[in-house]
């Protein structure tokens, strides 16, 4: 039997015989040798990456909490709002657990964002870590998923009206979109149906997802390997005797003991804004949520929740003037395709495809469109690794362009996200329009500019 | 496991069988499941038309009643606000109704006031943009979102503008008018939303 071929655990004092006797009938040695002790990360990670292993300490938060608040929660139309209350005023403790709930929604979005950033930044995105990536905005889909049916719980203003909105966007499809939406509410409005659906997705059918993605996604980093600030792959190199990289460090005991700094320091910030500003001037927690929803009347202002504002601001954007606009960049677009490969087919796909948006554009509503390019904005992400043509990976050795392109990227992100929270104005319009453009450039023009401009020579080994 | 004499033809044609009929069952039995997300009887039930009572509302007011959980404006125009109406006819994106006719307007509200009686305009209030409920801005006055502001709603969500026979402005997100329930006056003074003489 292959159970009693295996080596008895040796160093763990009193627990050999135990681990010993796990160790015959699970792979529980493999399992802390491949992704603990003997995975061996690059030695130069910087503070950018803290948030791989922040990302999974708030997951667990969020679960630890939400097991607790839905031990008192009622998804129930006529008692929802008045039980988030109840949690919040008479529960014990409910209303820590309930902020460290909220304020943790916050809070993953930050960490992701961030992480995504790195990603970026060290081109972690590229071959050979196309999967790592996807399954990566795979999550960041259910995320955005798992905070939107959790928004409607509170059964605030916001809660309702915004759930309305979002549901309303699948409304816009063509031909099946009103019926779908009516099969999503259960209801001809936003309604208890509603919420009680939201509920089981936001507590059992999301997080299920979210747990099998984090188990691929880290499964898929450690098969590749994790990327470093250098962008350079450290399985190239390996010591001759034992065959590990000699640029890699055991993820434990190394990388486990300056996580536990990260965190620290994280939990450090959570717990200043939890117990001192757990609305964060209306950007975590919104105003107008603290409001019963009244299905007649939607506030005068409405906004999301801080972390889906900048696709908000792009949906607002496209009115039927930005559609000229958008069918000039989409001809542009198409002529440099067409001017840059060489195949007689590619250039008539793009020249059939660009005939068949533009008919689009004007035969059908720009609220299909607004729809449109708001998912076009997130699924862009899974295009990356085939977008980005530099020789190199990390930012450190490419050429000015893509740094350029990268700043203007991020502030294109935050001034968008900023427009989404105003109210809507001529100005605010015109100014969310630039910067939609802007978004959008810095992917589709991405395969040129990545490949022009000088690159510094990629070293050897990792630098720190 | 031999493969001595194995009949790969006939392997390839039990998996395949194999394969369909379990993905056919699957199919099935993803029905059910689907089918419970749909409107249930009861909500399906609550589609009742409702009555209005407009005796108490004044020159220059709107009320407000629920029909299908959805708000319905009943708002008494002023000759002020009639005015309004004839004023922006070449702002609006349809100004006469034209657009979808059957869904967006019955056929006896589809005149230059949008309303069997002039005086009373009566719409869903929810944005046919992505369904918020736009607020009253009756006062002609310049306005952030429009300087040569005449009078009617502004939808807070994403900055459309309907005027005061709930026509929707060019260049804005909602691409169509406030929708015109379907409705009949039962006296002077009392209003059906949800029924019309059409039998509708």
């Amino acid at each position: 039997m292959a159970a009693t071929e295996k080596q008895p655990i040796a160093g763990a004092g009193p627990l050999n015989g135990i681990l010993t006797w796990i160790d015959q009938r699970f792979p529980l040695m493999q399992l802390w040798r491949e992704h603990l002790a003997e995975y061996y990360a690059p030695k130069n990670f910087n503070f950018w990456y803290y948030f791989g292993s922040l990302a999974l300490l708030v997951l667990v938060l969020q679960i630890v909490t939400g097991i607790f608040l839905a031990m008192h929660y009622k998804p129930d139309a006529a008692q929802a709002f008045a039980s988030v209350e109840y949690i919040m005023r008479e529960v014990p403790g409910g209303w820590l657990i309930r902020y460290m709930h909220s304020t943790g929604a916050s809070a993953f979005f930050i960490v992701v964002y961030l992480h995504m950033f790195s990603g970026l930044m060290y081109g972690s995105h590229r071959r050979p870590r196309e999967l790592v990536w996807i399954v990566g905005m795979v999550i960041y889909l259910s995320l955005m998923a798992e905070a939107f049916f959790g928004y409607l719980l509170p059964w605030g203003q916001m809660s309702y009206w915004g759930a309305q909105v979002i549901v309303n966007l699948f409304d816009a499809i063509p031909l099946i979109g009103p019926d779908l939406a009516l099969w999503i509410r259960g209801d001809y409005v936003v309604s208890d149906a509603t919420l009680n659906r939201f509920f089981s997705f936001h507590v059992i059918a999301i997080p299920l997802v979210l747990l099998g993605l984090v188990a691929v996604h880290i499964m898929a980093l450690h098969e590749v390997g994790s990327n470093n600030p250098d962008g350079v792959e450290i399985k190239k190199v390996r010591d001759p005797k034992t065959g590990r990289p000699v640029d890699g460090i055991p993820f434990h005991p190394y990388y486990t003991v300056k996580d536990t700094l990260g965190a620290v320091v994280f939990l450090i910030v959570f717990s200043v804004i939890m117990f001192f500003m757990p609305e964060l001037g209306g950007y975590f927690l919104e105003y107008n949520n603290f409001i019963p929803a009244d299905p007649l009347k939607t506030p005068s202002h409405i906004a999301p929740v801080w972390y889906f504002t900048p696709y908000y601001s792009i949906l607002r954007a496209t009115t039927e003037d930005f559609m000229w606009v958008l069918a000039v960049a989409v001809i542009a677009l198409a002529a440099l395709i067409v001017l840059s490969v060489r195949r007689a087919r590619v250039k008539a796909g793009v020249a059939a495809g660009t005939a068949v948006l533009l008919f689009g554009f004007f035969n059908f509503d720009p609220k299909v469109w607004g729809v449109v390019l708001m998912g076009v904005a997130v699924l862009i992400f899974f295009f990356l690794p085939w977008l980005d043509r530099s020789p190199v990976k990390s930012i450190r050795y490419k050429g000015s362009l893509y740094k350029a392109a990268l700043a203007i990227f991020v502030v294109a992100f935050v001034v968008l996200g900023y427009f989404g929270t105003q109210p809507v104005t001529t100005g605010a319009t015109i100014m969310a329009q630039i910067f939609t453009l802007l978004y959008f450039a810095f992917f589709a023009l991405m395969p040129w500019y990545s490949k022009m401009g000088k690159t510094k020579p990629e070293p050897e080994r990792v630098t720190w | 496991m031999a493969d001595k004499g194995l009949d790969q033809g006939k392997r390839r044609f039990l998996v395949a069988a194999t394969s369909v009929a379990g993905g056919v069952a699957t199919a099935a039995v993803a029905v059910p499941f689907v089918a419970s997300m749909l409107p249930s009887e009861r909500a399906k039930a609550a589609g009742a038309p409702v009555e209005a009572d407009i005796s108490r509302l004044a020159p220059g007011e709107m009320m407000r009643a629920e029909w299908r959980g959805k708000p319905v404006w009943i708002v008494r125009r002023t000759n002020e606000m009639l005015d309004s109406v004839k004023a922006v006819a070449d702002k609006v994106a349809d100004p006469k109704s034209e657009r979808k006719p059957g869904e967006l307007t019955p056929s006896y509200a589809r005149n230059e006031y949008r309303s069997i009686k002039r005086e009373y305009l009566i719409v869903v209030g929810i944005c046919t943009h992505l369904g918020c409920s736009p607020v009253d801005k009756f006062k002609g006055q310049p306005e952030a979102f429009d300087p040569e502001w005449k009078g009617g709603f502004y939808c807070p969500c994403h900055g459309s503008l309907f005027d005061l026979a709930g026509r929707v402005y060019k260049n804005k997100p909602a691409p169509d008018n406030l929708i015109v329930p379907p409705h009949k006056y039962l006296s002077e003074t009392k209003i059906l939303i949800g029924e019309d003489t059409q039998g509708a």
